[in-house]
C-alpha cells in the first residue's frame, strides 16, 4: 500500500491512473503506449514537485515513516555491526544505538538515534528521543573509539532529547553538553550525517563533527517548527510559517556554513527508494573519511573546532 | 589587541543610574508580601523576609561580584544582525532594538574583567530582561571572547547564568553556539584555568545543554529553576504532575547535578575562596583599594561616551 503526503496528490491521481490502466491491460486491451506515457508524466511530476519543497513540505518529508531509519544506514553500509549497551552508569536506552562494526572493510564507531519503524519499534526506541543514559553511552563508546583510533559516524534522526521527569533528574542538559564536549575532544575523524530530523540540543550532542553531511530533505533546527510557532507566535498553527522563517533546510543550513555537504535524494525522497539513499551516502561518507585520512591527532581536532568557532562569523 | 574598553567605576554609574521613586513598592513573587524597592536594592535584589532571589542586571552583578566596585568592560566582537531576516508577529530586528532601549545593553551577555578579593577574574553575566537572556551568535561570541580572555590573562573563569534557552529568532545559528561556547570551555581547560557556573534563576533550555552545565564548579543560587526542558513540555509528554521543588536548585543539588546552592549573601567570598583554592593561591591577598594594576588615575571617567559594545578586532584563531 503506498501512502501519499498531502502535497503529493497530484502524483497519487497519476499513480491511480496508471494502476487502473495497468488492471485495463491485464484483461486484455493494449495499452502499454498510453501507461508509458502517463508513467513518464507522474515521473516527472514527482520530480518538479521535489524539486520546489517548501520547508514544511521537507518537514513531513524528513519525517516520513517510511523514510530509511539508522538501522537501515547501519544494514546497508556497516558489516559485523555489534551494538554495545548501557552507560555504565544508569541503564540503557534504546532511543540511541551506538556500537562498532566495518565500514567498507575497516573498523568504525557508529552511534545514532533510531526512531523505529512499527508501533512496538516506535515505543522501544522511544521514537527516537533519547535520555541521558544514551548521551552517555555516545560519549562511553566515542571515548572508546578515540583511544583505539577509530573513526565515528553519527546518524542523526531525532525530534529532539527526551523531556521527562527521569531525564531532568539525571542530568539531561548535563549529558548532552558532555556528548558535545566528547565530539570535540575526539582525536580520530568523525563524520555526522543528518538522515531525517536533527532536532536541537539532541541533535547537535552527536552532530559536531569534522564533516557534517546533510540529505537533501532532511532538517536541522534549534526548535521544532510545531513548538516555535506555539512560542513565538503563540498560536500552534503556524508552524508553516515557523519552518520558513527558521531556515531549516539542508539547502539553507550550507548556505550558512553550517553543514558541508547535501546528499541527493533519489526521486521523490529517500522513502521511495531507501536502499538507493543509504548507497549514495555511503559514498558521501567514504569520501568523508578520506578526505581527513591525512590529519593527525591534533590536526582533527583543530580542524572541528576552527570549524565551528567560524560558524556565523563570516555571515553578511 | 586591547580587549578591555572602559573602566566602571562605582561614582559615575550611580549618577548614571536610573532614579527610582522613593515610594516603590515591589511584591515578592514568593510570599505576595510587599516591600520597598529601595530595600530590595541594597540587599543584593533578595526581599527581606522571604529571601526570594530577584533577577539582577547585568551590571548589578558585576558590580556585587567585582572589588570595589570596578571592572574593566570588555569589548565583545558585532556579529551579523539578523541573517535569517526572521519575522514572528514582530521582526527580530525591532525586537532587539526594543531590548537595547530597554536595558542598555548591546546584547544579554556582558562581560568584565577585574579583582575578586584581590585575584584577577573574567565574569559573564547573562541578564534575563535581554529577550529573556537567550543564546544567540552575540551572546555566544561574548562567552566564547570571556573564555580566550580568562585564557590570555591566565585567570580563572565565572559566569553567571540567566537564560530561557536558545535563540529562536536565530535558528540553526543558535543551536550552533552549543558547539561553539563547548571549544572555548575546552581552551580554559586546557589552560588549567577553574571555570565556576553560577546558576540563576531561570537558567533553561539549550544554555544548560552548553558552558553552564559544564564548569569544574556548579554553583546555584537559591530556588533557582534550572533545567533542559520547560516543565510544560514535560507535563504535556508524560500527562503527569511534576513533584514539589522539581527543576528547583535545592532538587538539582539533591540529585547530584550541582555542587551546592549558595545565598547571594554568600556568593562573592563563596566564589573568591574557590578561585584562591583551584588557583592555589594565599589564603588573603593584599587588596589595595584601588590596584593600580587594573585602573590608570589619568584615564578618563568618560564611560558614557564609550558605546556599550564597540566593535573589537577578530579575535586571534585559537590554537
Amino acid at each position: 500500500m503506498r501512502s501519499y503526503l498531502d502535497f503529493e496528490k497530484p502524483v497519487a491521481e497519476l499513480d491511480s491512473k496508471i494502476d487502473e490502466l495497468r488492471a485495463l491491460a491485464a484483461s486484455g486491451s493494449d495499452i502499454s503506449e498510453e501507461i508509458s506515457s502517463i508513467e513518464e508524466k507522474a515521473a516527472q511530476a514527482l520530480k518538479d514537485l521535489y524539486a520546489n519543497l517548501t520547508p514544511w513540505q521537507k518537514t513531513q518529508v524528513a519525517r516520513h515513516p517510511q523514510r530509511p531509519h539508522f538501522s537501515d544506514f547501519v544494514k546497508g553500509l556497516i558489516t559485523e555491526f555489534t551494538p554495545l549497551a548501557g552507560d555504565r552508569k544508569f541503564g540503557e536506552d534504546e532511543a540511541l544505538i551506538g556500537g562498532f562494526g566495518r565500514f567498507r572493510g575497516e573498523s568504525i564507531c557508529v552511534i545514532g538515534q533510531e526512531k523505529g519503524a512499527t508501533t512496538e519499534s516506535r515505543l522501544k526506541h522511544n521514537f527516537g528521543m533519547a535520555r541521558p543514559e544514551g548521551y552517555r553511552k555516545a560519549v562511553r563508546l566515542m571515548d572508546m573509539a578515540d583511544r583505539f583510533d577509530i573513526p565515528v559516524l553519527s546518524l542523526v534522526d531525532s525530534a529532539g532529547a527526551y523531556p521527562g521527569i527521569g531525564a531532568e533528574e539525571r542530568g539531561q542538559a548535563e549529558a548532552i553538553a558532555r556528548s558535545t564536549d566528547a565530539c570535540l575532544s575526539l582525536g580520530v575523524a568523525n563524520i555526522a550525517v543528518i538522515i531525517g530530523e536533527g532536532g536541537s540540543g539532541g541533535a547537535i550532542a552527536i552532530a559536531t563533527a569534522n564533516r557534517v553531511l546533510m540529505l537533501e530533505h532532511a532538517i536541522y533546527s534549534v526548535i521544532s517548527p510545531e513548538a516555535a510557532s506555539s512560542i513565538l507566535w503563540r498560536d500552534g498553527s503556524k508552524a508553516q510559517e515557523a519552518a520558513t522563517n527558521m531556515k531549516i533546510t539542508a539547502q539553507d543550513l550550507l548556505r550558512f556554513g553550517v553543514i558541508d555537504t547535501i546528499l541527493k535524494e533519489p526521486r521523490g525522497g529517500a522513502h521511495r527508494d531507501p536502499a538507493a539513499t543509504v548507497a549514495l551516502a555511503g559514498d558521501a561518507i567514504a569520501d568523508a573519511l578520506n578526505d581527513l585520512r591525512t590529519l593527525d591527532r591534533d590536526s582533527l581536532r583543530k580542524q572541528r573546532r576552527q570549524k565551528f568557532l567560524e560558524i556565523g562569523r563570516k555571515l553578511g | 589587541m586591547n580587549w578591555l574598553t572602559n573602566v566602571v567605576r562605582p561614582k559615575i554609574r550611580n549618577i548614571l543610574k536610573r532614579e527610582t521613586p522613593d515610594n516603590l513598592w515591589i511584591k515578592c513573587p514568593d510570599t505576595g508580601q510587599l516591600v520597598f524597592y529601595k530595600d530590595v536594592e541594597s540587599n543584593q535584589f533578595v526581599i527581606p523576609g522571604s529571601n526570594y532571589h530577584m533577577r539582577m542586571s547585568a551590571d548589578a552583578r558585576l558590580s556585587s561580584i567585582f572589588d570595589n566596585e570596578t571592572w574593566y568592560d570588555v569589548a565583545l566582537p558585532e556579529v551579523p544582525a539578523d541573517p535569517l531576516k526572521f519575522r514572528d508577529e514582530r521582526k527580530y530586528v525591532d525586537r532587539i532594538k526594543d531590548a537595547r532601549a530597554k536595558t542598555g545593553l548591546h546584547d544579554s551577555v556582558k562581560v568584565g574583567f577585574g579583582k575578586l578579593e584581590g585575584s584577577a577574574v573574567v565574569v559573564a553575566v547573562q541578564d534575563f530582561d535581554f529577550m529573556g537572556g537567550s543564546l544567540g551568535m552575540a551572546a555566544g561570541e561574548a562567552i566564547v571572547r570571556g573564555l580566550e580572555l580568562a585564557v590570555e590573562k591566565q585567570c580563572p573563569f565565572i559566569v553567571f547564568a540567566a537564560s530561557g534557552g536558545a535563540r529562536m529568532q536565530e535558528g540553526v545559528l543558535s543551536l550552533m553556539q552549543l558547539p561553539r561556547t563547548t571549544v572555548a570551555v575546552q581552551m580554559l581547560r586546557e589552560a588549567c584555568q577553574p571555570y565556576i557556573v553560577v546558576l540563576t534563576n531561570p537558567t533553561t533550555g539549550g544554555v544548560t545543554a552548553s558552558y553552564a552545565m559544564l564548569g569544574d564548579v556548579q554553583i546555584a543560587e537559591p530556588g533557582a529553576l534550572i533545567g533542559f526542558a520547560g516543565a510544560r513540555v514535560i507535563e504535556q509528554t508524560i500527562r503527569e504532575k511534576l513533584p514539589e521543588g522539581f527543576q528547583r536548585a535545592e532538587y538539582l543539588r539533591d540529585h547530584g547535578m550541582i555542587d551546592m546552592v549558595v545565598h547571594r549573601h554568600e556568593l562573592r567570598p563563596t566564589l573568591a575562596r574557590l578561585c584562591r583554592l583551584l588557583t592555589k593561591a594565599p589564603e588573603t591577598i593584599e587588596t589595595a583599594p584601588e590596584p593600580a594594576s587594573l585602573v590608570q588615575p589619568d584615564e578618563p571617567a568618560e564611560p558614557a561616551a564609550v558605546p556599550e559594545a564597540p566593535p573589537a578586532t577578530p579575535a586571534a584563531p585559537p590554537a
